[in-house]
């Protein structure tokens, strides 16, 4: 169903097909630790963002308690990769003017708090870490939602979103959870091609011929998942990475190992209870199980916090049909195409409501 | 009005009760615009199925949400009928105002708390071209 594996609040975005500056040559000079990070921010951004060490300052800045967590992810669009705001605002389904604002308002909050640009200390490199993380996979979902649709410059955020992942885990080497944000976007990644049929339609993650399934991508989220593993830290994106690779195993058995799912999601609710967890571990409990655990867990989900929430109804009218309760599905349904952005999801459900 | 944010409403009222501000809502008007192709899908009885089909849900999902206010489809341009006052002279004529390809064909008014909100429902719809505006405050 369409809650398994969907980076979550995933948008629609136009792209300019502009590179992510990664590999350009040094600036002439470096920048010196504790200068104001405005400063540094417009420097950084004005030189291509060159200097690795530099880059990952920027990402502790735009990612700092200070700025408001829905502008973390557009600022570091803009200040380490160079997206435009226009562009910025069309991936997160904000009105252009609105989105300069936010940005403008953001590096003036950077500048006025005095926030220095430097790497937090050592006590403080954790949690500042998780939100970087965030921000980093917020832009990955960005990129996702309509990524095989009709526009294909669109597949330029997600892959820019790997890329800041790759920065992420080459300057810090020894941060599991960064390893295992990287091996969540390629697992991702690679079932691109697989989500659309030759005609365009939706398939779902359980239908999806693995043959299309990018190997090399699999391959390197696997090395990176055991890599991470080693560090012996579990983490969010670690399990959410590890349930993507039960969900690829299917390439080489041939079958889905549902209960290691449900296992995963339990671990993944205890550490981060998301409402994309909760519908997530219910749709697996559901499969590895029986439809009436899974709709058991559905149920205890608060309803007001899934009013808008398009997964959780497209998981519901699946297992009201499993459960032989056709006028709940049929609504269930109902609520889950009004809800979806996506054509080819909402002809998708339309097709399984009716049969 | 959304059932959640009833309790907000009356606990502003009631801590303004001694103020001369009162609560406003803000609306929001989406308004869809259609091709000459969809205005004849439509009015037509089998592919008037397929456009309901998508729309429907659209429209129970602003209703079950508690977002929506109000709603008006509206017949193709062709049917429109424009009124202009030139100075003291009067202009009635055929057809809609703007001459444009797509024609506005309904709208739906919805209480949403802020710009953001009203943009992803405007990203629900299951249409090609959607406009989205804030209305004005009612005078009363």
């Amino acid at each position: 169903m369409a809650a398994h594996g969907d980076p979550r609040q995933a948008r629609g975005l136009a792209a300019d097909g502009g590179a992510p500056p990664v590999d350009r040559p040094l600036p002439p000079h470096a920048g010196g630790r504790g200068r104001p990070a405005a400063d540094e921010a417009q420097r950084v951004a004005g030189a291509g963002a060159a200097l690795p060490d530099e880059r990952l300052k920027l990402l502790f800045i735009c990612a700092h308690p200070a700025i408001d967590t829905a502008v973390r992810t557009p600022l570091l669009l803009q200040t380490v990769l160079g997206l435009d705001a226009a562009r910025i605002a069309s991936a997160f389904l904000v009105k252009p003017a609105t989105m300069g604002q936010r940005l403008s308002r953001a590096k003036a909050k950077i500048r006025d708090a005095g926030i220095r640009f430097e790497l937090p200390d050592a006590a403080e490199l954790r949690p500042r870490l998780d939100a970087v993380l965030e921000a980093v996979y917020a832009a990955y979902g960005a990129g996702w939602d309509d990524a095989a649709g009709a526009d294909p410059r669109r597949k330029d955020l997600a892959a820019e979103a790997i890329e800041l992942g790759r920065l992420l885990r080459r300057l810090m080497p020894g941060e599991p959870e960064a390893q295992g944000l990287l091996a969540l976007m390629l697992h991702c990644e690679a079932r691109r091609n697989a989500r659309r049929s030759a005609a365009g339609a939706y398939i779902p993650l359980s239908d999806q011929d693995p043959a299309r399934w990018s190997r090399p991508m699999i391959q390197e989220a696997e090395q990176l998942l055991a890599e991470a593993a080693q560090g012996r830290r579990p983490g969010r994106f670690q399990l959410e990475a590890a349930i993507q690779s039960v969900h690829a195993q299917r390439a080489v058995t041939g079958a889905t190992d549902w209960e290691a799912v449900a296992l995963l999601y339990e671990g993944l609710v205890r550490t981060a209870p998301t409402i994309g967890a909760l519908v997530g571990r219910a749709a697996a409990v559901a499969e590895a199980y029986a439809p009436r655990r899974g709709w058991a867990l559905l149920e205890e989900i608060p309803a007001e916090a899934v009013e808008r929430y398009q997964p959780y109804w497209a998981v519901a009218a699946h297992l009201l049909t499993r459960l032989g309760r056709p006028g709940e599905a049929a609504a269930a349904y109902d609520r889950a195409i009004g809800l979806s952005q996506d054509p080819a999801v909402r002809e998708y459900l339309g097709r399984h409501r009716a049969s | 009005m959304s059932k959640s944010r009833l309790p907000a409403r009356h606990q502003i009222e009631r801590t303004t009760r001694f103020c001369t501000w009162r609560w406003t809502p803000v609306h929001y008007s989406l308004l869809f615009y259609l091709s000459p192709e969809d205005f004849a899908a439509r009015a037509d009885p089998e592919k008037g199925k397929t456009f309901l089909g998508a729309f429907l849900p659209y429209m129970r999902a602003l209703r079950d949400a508690g977002v929506l206010v109000a709603r008006a489809g509206l017949q193709p341009p062709e049917t429109a009928t424009t009124l202009r006052q030139q100075g003291d002279k009067r202009l009635v004529q055929d057809g809609p105002y703007a001459e444009t390809k797509e024609q506005l064909g309904g709208l739906f008014v919805i209480d949403v708390p802020d710009l953001d909100t009203a943009l992803e429902w405007a990203a629900r719809y299951p249409g090609k071209i959607v406009e989205v505006r804030p209305n004005v405050k009612p005078v009363e």
